[in-house]
């Protein structure tokens, strides 16, 4: 009953803090809502028995992550919301898409039916350790996802710096002021 | 607690491997000899051409907890994408040249797509498959981006990014209630627990079912879920438009044909019915639209979302025959969309992109050779006998037809009758006006050889077909 209790409180704050995140006009209010977001996304994780991930959501997400937004933020000075032209022009139709997809989802709610239990229900990751149970999960079984997704951080890295690069013309050393840089 | 660890076999994976290797020895390659351009291009078409050489010699095996799988059936769409990078590497050397791409991330960003795409189509478990997908995709979203001056290009590149996070999610909500529902993300998993429950027409179920599919969807632009295709299409380079119009779209296909047949088999009568759906909505979409194109690379786009259709026929009727009828569709489309596009860009000069249709006016006159290749491929894009276009279609609607949707085949043929309008109408540009303007298009060692390998693929299939089909369904035996 706790557990319950404290779930639907976790979920509530996700869903309105998500929210709240795409709709204040100052990034700033947005960073922080989602700060608030993450914080609960950890309670999520210990009532799940996810001790380990709730610590590390905790520590990389709202620690690191998100710090590094608002360093982001204080540097390009981003005082109000870019207007961007709306890439799809008739908001109606996106609505009442959404509306129809939403009422969908909550329609099949009542006939989810919880599959089949995996290797590990909660009274063995306690007396297993989440910690223990995760990494050994993690490097066995689940290796090559693990592997892939090491890649797509690569990759992202690769992306970043590709994008980011400002092209210089030929003939001139990188490095030197008087270098002409190409905007 | 003593836990077991066996290290898991890694011959299977080995071609991927060795992609992600050469992939990252070009951004060595690259760091050292930043003037030689010409490397990087060598690496990539011997990497490719070796992969090839190497997955031909690969035995069907399964590895890391049979997440990972080489079958015929995977090995034949590696090589569909491997060959997707061939050409676009022999494509990219004067386009690059004359856009002023100097990055040597281009080739490495390129096999790092395809090293996602190898995974997906081998993936046997959803995680995989996901993962592989998102591999694919970030590598191609940047490499959209690489005009940055192009304002076209930055939106191209922020939309895809935009569009493709959503239905990555959408994916994944889905991945997340099958998960749910049964206990497994493994594909022979889920239909195990599936049919032993008999929970098969369960609406949560078939909720996640649809949300995968819609994600899937969006992956090989195939209508409702299309509207981001013509704008990236067009903002993108044009190498990497003509990459993303074949390779990631046939991943997405082999993804797709694996989620339904291994995942889904008895779902079929209730699939059926939503592929045939979104089948003719994207040919309905694709060949409409394209009619009122000025741009031959939005045109190109609406055509691709067409053929997304055309190739959906195949999925549709559950059958191996049909599955082995969009594999060889999938084939020959690369040969005959990477023809088209290597003409877009043979006639690509410095500060003139001619990419608007009113630019192959009298295209015959000037440049004979290119406007017959042009003439080939766009033949063979409507289906007109004796090229690889027609063969193609004919095994799909013959599927199809077999399979008992005969309405289906009835408008699709009528939707095919249509494309010949805007296909044609470029043929007639070209050699029935008068040029507006005199130029003669350069080519370039790697053009002639990508000019070169399409027109025999395309002809070729077309007058001997039986090939491509006779080992599409081989590799269909044991799935």
């Amino acid at each position: 009953m706790f557990n319950q209790i404290l779930f639907l409180y976790c979920a509530l704050v996700i869903i309105s803090t998500g929210l709240l995140a795409v709709r204040f006009k100052n990034p700033v209010y947005s960073v922080l809502s989602v700060l608030v977001l993450f914080f609960h996304m950890a309670g999520l994780y210990l009532i799940l028995n996810a001790e380990f991930l709730a610590a590390i959501q905790v520590i990389v997400y709202a620690g690191a992550i998100l710090v590094l937004y608002l360093f982001v933020m204080f540097l390009v000075n981003l005082r109000q919301e870019l207007k961007v032209e709306r890439f799809i022009a008739s908001h109606r139709v996106s609505a009442i898409t959404s509306a129809a997809l939403g009422i969908c989802l909550l329609a099949i709610i009542p006939s989810f039916k919880l599959g089949a239990k995996g290797a590990y229900p909660v009274e063995r990751i306690q007396q297993l350790t989440h910690t223990k149970a995760m990494g050994f999960e993690l490097y066995s079984t689940f290796i090559l996802p693990f592997e892939i997704a090491g890649l797509i951080l690569l990759i992202a890295v690769i992306g970043g710096l590709v994008l980011a690069r400002k092209e210089r013309e030929e003939g001139c050393n990188p490095g030197t002021d008087t270098c002409e840089v190409k905007k | 607690m003593n836990m077991p660890f066996t290290m898991p076999a890694l011959a299977p994976i080995m071609p991927e491997i060795m992609l992600v290797c050469v992939a990252l020895i070009l951004i060595i390659v690259d760091l050292l000899y930043p003037r030689n351009r010409e490397l990087l291009s060598l690496f990539t078409l011997f990497a490719g051409v070796g992969l090839i050489a190497l997955l031909f010699k690969q035995q069907p095996a399964s590895t890391f907890g049979n997440m990972f799988i080489v079958d015929p059936y995977s090995i034949f769409f590696k090589v569909i994408c491997l060959l997707g990078m061939l050409m676009t590497t022999l494509l990219s050397g004067r386009y690059l040249e004359i856009e002023k791409i100097r990055n040597g991330e281009y080739y490495s960003l390129m096999m790092f797509s395809v090293v996602g795409m190898m995974i997906m189509v081998s993936g046997a478990d959803l995680i995989v498959i996901y993962l592989g997908l998102e591999l694919m995709a970030l590598s191609v979203y940047c490499l959209v981006g690489l005009l940055k001056d192009d304002v076209r290009a930055n939106e191209a590149s922020i939309k895809y990014f935009l569009m493709g996070g959503f239905s990555s999610a959408i994916l994944l909500f889905g991945i997340s209630l099958l998960y749910g529902m049964t206990g497994t993300t493994d594909l022979a998993g889920i239909a195990k627990y599936c049919s032993e429950t008999g929970i098969m027409s369960n609406p949560a179920l078939i909720t996640g079912f649809a949300l995968v599919i819609s994600g899937f969807c969006f992956k090989v632009a195939a209508a409702p879920f299309h509207f981001w295709t013509p704008d990236i299409y067009q903002g993108a380079p044009t190498s990497i438009t003509a990459f993303m119009s074949v390779a990631p779209k046939a991943a997405g296909f082999a993804v797709f044909g694996r989620f339904l047949m291994v995942g889904f088999p008895e779902l079929h009568p209730q699939w059926g019915t939503i592929i045939g759906f979104i089948a003719l909505l994207s040919m309905a979409v694709g060949n409409i639209i394209a009619l009122s194109q000025t741009n031959i690379k939005r045109m190109l786009a609406y055509s691709s979302i067409a053929h997304a259709g055309y190739a959906l026929l195949g999925l549709l009727s559950g059958t191996s025959e049909g599955y082995s009828a969009t594999m060889t569709y999938m084939f020959i489309y690369a040969f005959m969309n990477m023809g088209a596009f290597a003409i877009v860009i043979l006639l690509c000069s410095k500060g003139n992109r001619r990419e608007s249709l009113e630019d192959y006016k009298g295209l015959a006159k000037s440049n004979p050779i290119a406007a017959l290749l042009m003439l080939i491929f766009m033949f063979s894009l409507t289906g007109i006998p004796p090229t690889a276009g027609f063969i193609g279609k004919f095994y799909l609607l013959k599927s199809a037809l077999a399979a008992g949707y005969t309405y289906t085949v009835l408008i699709a043929v009528i939707f095919s009758a249509i494309s010949a309008y805007f296909y044609l109408r470029l043929v007639r540009y070209m050699y029935m006006e008068d040029p507006s303007e005199e130029f003669v298009v350069q080519y370039s060692p790697g053009l002639t050889a990508a000019l070169a390998l399409s027109t025999i693929g395309v002809l070729g299939m077309g007058i001997i077909p039986g090939t491509v089909l006779n080992i599409a369904s081989k590799s269909l035996i044991g799935f």
